[in-house]
Parts: C-alpha cells; sequence; structure tokens
C-alpha cells in the first residue's frame, strides 16, 4: 500500500488541514471566500485521487460534485452576496489570530492522538484520511466559533462538511447513498443559508451575528 | 416496491406534502393535513396486526412500531389542534396566506422525515432522514419572519447542523469498524447486519464512533450542556411545532441514540454507553430544573420542562436492564402526550392574551376556565403528582435504579423535586389570581388536549395487559 499513491493521498489529506488553517487567520471576507474554494479543490482532487486508487467510479461524481458545487458555484454565489450586501470589509474575530492557531494546532494534535491510536488494525490509508479528516471537522468548529460574521459562519460550516466528505470517501466502499446524500445535505444547506442571509439583511441591515442577540426574548 | 403499511407511513405525508404545496387557502388544506395524518396514524396502528417483512433500507420491530405510533398518534392530534390555531394566527394577521401553504406542506415533510428516521434499516440512511427533519423544522420555526424568530431559527440551524456532522462522522466510524468483519459496500450499514456481528467489531473505533453519536444526536435530544437550540427554537416557532418538536422530534433523536445502543450493548470489550448516557441525563435534568426559575416566557419554561424530562429518559435508559427500560419508554410516551396537551393549552392562552409573557398572564381559571383547568391538569401531570401517568413512570424510574445506585437517583429525585417546585411556582401566576391581560374566549379546539390527558390519566390508574407486554418486549429488546 505504501507507495506513491498512499504519497499523493496523504499530500492531498495533509493540504485540505493546511488550508483550513489558512483560512482561521483570513482576515477578509474575499479572501476567505477564495481559500475556501481552494480548499473545496483540493477536496475535489483528493476524492478523485481516492476513485483512481479504490477503483470506486461512483467516487468521481463525489469529485465533480465538490468542484462544480463548492468550488465554483458556491464562492461565485457568496461573493455575489457580499457584494450586494456590501460587507466586504475587515472580519471581526472573537480571538485574536495567534490564539486562534495555537488553539487549532492543539485540535490537530488532538484529533491525530484519538484516531491514529484506535485504529491501530485499519489499513494506513484510511487511518491517516479519518485523522486528517478529523482534525478538518474541528478546525471547521473552530472557524464557526471564532468568526461573528454570518458568512463567515456558514463558510466553516462548509469546510467542516468538506472533513465529512473526506472521511467518507476515505472508508473504503462506503455506499454511495451517503455520497449523494451529503451533495444534498449541501444543497438544501446552501439554499437555507441563502434564504436566512437575505432575511437577516432585511430584518437587521447586517449580518453581524451580534446584532441577534439584541433580540433575546428573556431579557426584556 | 411492494405498497405495504411500511412503505405507506414513508409515502402517504410525502404525496400530501406535494399535493398541499399545491391548494391554496388554508380552510381545505387544514382539514387535508389532519386527513393525511389520520391515515398515517391508521397505517401506522395497522403495523401491530400485520407485520410487513424488513429488508435492505426498511426496518420494522418491536422497538420502531412503538415510536411509530406514537409519532404519527402526536402529529395526528397536533394536526388537529394547528388546524384551529393556524386559523386564529392568519385572522390576526401574525401569518400570511402564502406562508400556510408552505407550513403545511412542511408539516408532511417532517413527517415524513421523522417516519422514515424511523423506518430506516440503515445508518446512512437514517442519517439524512433526521437532517431532513431538522431542516424542515429550521424553516418552520423561522416562519413568523420577526426577529426573535430568525434569531432562533438561526442558533438552531448552526448547532443542529453540527450536532448532525458530528453524529455523520460518527455513522462513518461505525462503517469503518463493520468494514473489516461484514465486508465493503451495503450491507456494512444494514442494522440488521450490524446488530448481527457487533461483537467481532474493533472496540477502540466503536468506543470514539459512540462519543460523536452521543454528542450528535445529543445535541438533537436537548441533552445539556449542548441544549442551547432548544428554548429559543421552542418559543419562537408556531406552537404546533413547539408541540411536536418536544412530544416526537426529541424522541426520535433519542431513538437513533437506543439503535446504537443497542449496538454496542453486543460488544463486550467496548465500553458501556450506559455511565455517559446516565451523566448527561442527570445534567440536563438537574440543570434545566434550576433554569425553570428564572423563566419568563410560558413556551420557553415548557422548553426546559422538556430537558428535564429527556434528562430523566435518558438517564433510565443509560441505566438498562428491563425494569429501567420500561420505564424510560413509559416516560417518554407519558411525556410526548403530556408536553404536547400543555402546548396546546399554551398555545390558545398566548393567543388569548396576545403575548407569551408570564408576567402579563393571570387569573386564567376564572377566564378562561376549560383552557385554565386544562393547563393545570397538565402541569400537575407533567410535575410528576399521582395519579397521572408521568408520576408512575417517575415512580418506576426511580424505584428500578434505586438498589443499584442510590447516590444518583438522589440526584434524579431532586432535580424532579426542584422542577416541581418551578412549575407550580408559575402555574400560579399563570391561571389563579387576578385576572391580567385580554379575557376574550379562545376559539380553541379542546378535543386533541383532552384527549392526551386523559390518556395519561388512564396510563396512571390502569395499563392495559396487552400494552404492558408489549413494552416489556420492547424493554427486553433493548438490553
Amino acid at each position: 500500500m505504501r507507495g506513491i499513491s498512499f504519497d499523493v493521498a496523504h499530500m492531498l489529506a495533509g493540504s485540505l488541514v493546511l488550508v483550513s488553517f489558512m483560512q482561521l487567520y483570513q482576515a477578509r471576507l474575499y479572501a476567505l471566500l477564495n481559500i475556501f474554494a481552494l480548499h473545496a479543490l483540493i477536496l475535489a482532487a483528493s476524492v478523485a485521487w481516492q476513485a483512481f486508487i479504490q477503483d470506486a467510479p461512483h467516487l468521481y461524481l463525489t469529485a465533480l460534485i465538490a468542484l462544480v458545487f463548492k468550488a465554483i458555484v458556491i464562492p461565485v454565489a457568496l461573493h455575489r452576496i457580499i457584494v450586494r450586501l456590501g460587507i466586504h470589509r475587515e472580519i471581526e474575530t472573537v480571538v485574536g489570530v495567534g490564539p486562534a492557531m495555537l488553539l487549532g494546532m492543539g485540535l490537530v494534535a488532538l484529533s491525530m492522538v484519538v484516531m491514529l491510536r484506535v485504529t491501530a488494525e485499519a489499513d494506513p490509508l484510511a487511518r491517516e484520511d479519518l485523522a486528517f479528516a478529523l482534525s478538518v471537522v474541528l478546525l471547521g468548529l473552530l472557524m464557526m466559533v471564532t468568526r461573528r460574521n454570518a458568512v463567515s459562519q456558514v463558510i466553516g460550516f462548509m469546510s467542516l462538511e468538506n472533513g465529512l466528505v473526506l472521511a467518507a470517501t476515505g472508508a473504503k466502499g462506503m455506499p454511495l447513498v451517503v455520497e449523494i446524500s451529503i451533495a444534498f445535505s449541501v444543497l438544501i444547506a446552501f439554499i437555507v443559508i441563502g434564504i436566512f442571509l437575505f432575511r437577516i439583511r432585511e430584518r437587521f441591515d447586517t449580518v453581524d451575528v451580534r446584532a441577534l442577540d439584541r433580540f433575546r426574548g428573556e431579557r426584556r | 416496491m411492494i405498497i405495504d403499511a411500511l412503505t405507506g407511513v414513508l409515502l402517504i405525508p410525502a404525496l400530501s406534502a406535494c399535493l398541499l404545496a399545491a391548494l391554496p387557502g388554508y380552510r381545505l388544506t387544514s382539514r387535508l393535513n389532519v386527513l393525511a395524518a389520520f391515515l398515517s396514524f391508521a397505517t401506522a396502528v395497522s403495523l401491530f396486526f400485520v407485520e410487513p417483512k424488513s429488508g435492505p433500507y426498511l426496518l420494522v420491530d418491536d422497538l420502531n412500531k412503538v415510536f411509530i405510533v406514537l409519532t404519527t398518534f402526536v402529529a395526528f392530534t397536533t394536526s388537529v389542534f394547528s388546524a384551529s390555531y393556524i386559523g386564529h394566527e392568519i385572522e390576526i394577521g401574525r401569518l400570511k396566506l402564502t406562508y400556510v401553504r408552505f407550513y403545511h406542506a412542511m408539516y408532511q415533510v417532517l413527517m415524513f422525515g421523522m417516519n422514515l428516521a424511523l423506518v430506516a434499516n440503515n445508518i446512512g440512511l437514517m442519517w439524512v432522514a433526521i437532517e431532513l427533519a431538522t431542516l424542515t423544522t429550521v424553516l418552520m420555526v423561522g416562519i413568523y419572519r420577526t426577529h426573535e424568530a430568525l434569531e432562533a431559527a438561526w442558533k438552531y440551524f448552526i448547532l443542529g447542523s453540527v450536532g448532525i456532522a458530528l453524529a455523520l462522522f460518527g455513522t462513518i466510524l461505525i462503517y469503518m469498524a463493520a468494514r473489516p468483519v461484514i465486508g465493503e459496500g451495503l450491507e456494512a450499514m444494514v442494522w440488521t447486519v450490524l446488530v448481527a456481528h457487533a461483537a467481532k467489531f474493533d472496540p477502540a473505533l466503536l468506543n470514539v464512533a459512540f462519543v460523536f453519536l452521543l454528542l450528535g444526536y445529543g445535541t438533537k435530544v436537548g441533552l445539556a450542556p449542548l441544549h442551547a437550540w432548544l428554548p429559543d427554537a421552542h418559543a419562537e416557532g408556531p406552537t404546533p411545532i413547539s408541540a411536536v418538536l418536544s412530544g416526537l422530534l426529541l424522541n426520535v433523536a433519542l431513538y437513533a441514540l437506543l439503535r446504537f445502543k443497542m449496538l454496542f450493548a453486543l460488544n463486550p470489550v467496548a465500553i458501556a454507553p450506559g455511565p455517559l448516557m446516565v451523566t448527561m441525563g442527570l445534567i440536563s435534568c438537574v440543570f434545566a430544573a434550576f433554569m425553570l426559575y428564572r423563566r419568563r416566557d410560558i413556551k420557553r419554561m415548557f422548553a426546559y420542562s422538556s430537558i428535564e424530562h429527556m434528562g430523566i429518559i435518558v438517564f433510565a435508559f443509560g441505566m438498562g436492564g428491563p425494569l429501567a427500560n420500561f420505564a424510560g419508554l413509559l416516560h417518554m410516551t407519558m411525556h410526548s402526550l403530556t408536553k404536547s396537551a400543555i402546548f396546546f393549552a399554551v398555545g390558545h392562552i398566548a393567543q388569548v392574551k396576545g403575548t407569551q409573557k408570564i408576567a402579563d398572564m393571570g387569573g386564567l381559571t376564572v377566564t378562561n376556565p376549560v383552557l385554565g383547568w386544562g393547563l393545570v391538569l397538565g402541569v400537575v401531570a407533567i410535575a410528576g403528582l399521582p395519579p397521572l401517568g408521568i408520576f408512575m413512570s417517575e415512580f418506576l424510574v426511580v424505584s428500578s435504579t434505586f438498589a443499584r445506585q442510590p447516590w444518583l437517583v438522589m440526584i434524579l429525585v431532586l432535580g424532579i423535586l426542584v422542577a416541581l417546585g418551578g412549575l407550580f411556582l408559575r402555574l400560579n401566576t399563570i391561571v389563579f389570581g387576578e385576572p391580567r391581560g385580554p379575557t376574550a374566549p379562545a376559539q380553541a379546539s379542546y378535543v386533541p388536549m383532552f384527549a392526551h390527558l386523559a390518556i395519561v390519566f388512564m396510563a396512571g390508574i390502569y395499563m392495559p395487559p396487552a400494552l404492558v407486554t408489549g413494552f416489556q418486549n420492547v424493554a427486553k429488546l433493548l438490553g
């Protein structure tokens, strides 16, 4: 199993984690969006490589969905939303870049320790993929909690889902049902999010989630 | 595929969702909604008489039969309540007619999602169904388009998706554990096959998987500290949706947890899921009980009460054993019926008063006696006073686990008593004393509320032997 196929899969999954880190310190929405497109692009390459080495043609479909939908359609659509809302200014982060990176490293270390230890008997490709996937998932979560802007929370959520796709394709022979459903869920999620973004704008004139906090039923 | 009762509980909501999306107006559609919900319920009941064959995708056994019948029954009564509730919302202009069409279609999509999650024989399919149900309720919670409703829907969406993402990761790990034993492909995700081979799975992978599944589906069950979405979602959505959320959707997520617990129980080396569930159950119960004291919004208060009761139920299932499982199952059924009855009353009360703030309500037993006393009866039931059904089930939970873990049960009893105090403190403000706020008579349908309360009352006094044996069989199945 160790050989060029393993090395390439390893490199692609590793780059995905790296790009997740890059998302953490992006200060501007446009830059963040571009990095997310890169994230999705690497995911598509990684999935396509898995399809090749596992000889599983249906995974090419998943790769295609990742490429077209996540790397092109969503970034373009979000780009237009950002322009329309006029919010291409700086992102406020709750935690600074330094602490966020340190937290991220901690999460990656955690996922390595957990996953590599429990999957000692699985084949090396699957276990490294799972460890990387968990890192991407946790970094996505971290991004969602460190950002206040609704758009960047959505991007955090989508990079989290990228991690899930990586895990699902790394698990050899997982039925197609799940991949299609993942694609569907992203689609639905995006529609929901899109509606919400417009509604939020309509009501608050801002997509800063902090503005929502004022309207807690409890306090009045 | 042959159409039998199993596909029936899926097809009826799916088809009626399409139909309701196409029809205008609300008088006709609300009646059609009731009819569709009733047909689903009738089909679900027929599962007890003619048991269809389970396939690789759909499954029916003693466990999910109970859940399906409970779900479709409460969905049916809620649709009756919803018809009169929505009628009033349109009259006062809080809900636009265009949204009503959407609302009814979504109601049936939600039913479809929940039924699919319950009958799915595939861990991937079950996950998809729960995600569908979650997204549907997100849309329903935000339907009023007010600040609060949007905040609640957004919070619910973000927390719900994170939960559901973690659950998917757990699901993938289960597949990874099953693959070396069962082989690649669809088989390794089918419940019945998984259960047959569970003993040979890699325990370390299963352990990690369970943590993710508990956090993921636990978010949907509303276990503290993952409950943050629940009170907002209950308070800001239309009240029929609060009733369905509390009475049904929490149960569906719990069902997923129970299925996985059955799987883990069969593997001798993997960690026992019990202690983790017991801990989270106790935390939820006690935390929510104390939170009841500071509530000012009537629907929020009962949402916290739901967290408390889910805590008790998860505690009972976590303790395990035939008796505790029986108690947990009974408590779950009683809680679904009682809590939805309470929300039926609360919905009409909030419509009469024009507000959900407890401080603006008062003297309901004088001005609206039927609603007022209905709520009193509901709260007496939910607080666990005899002779109603919840007293029975709480008593069983406590007595069946006392011999094994007296200290843990003490904490549970503390939670129940604190909750009782909190509920009655607020109830006193709402229904007794000087009448406050508008006192117009309610245009309400009392039938669903009193039907539920009557069943809960009956169960407290006499349980039919057939029901007891049915529950006992399920309890044994749960291990």
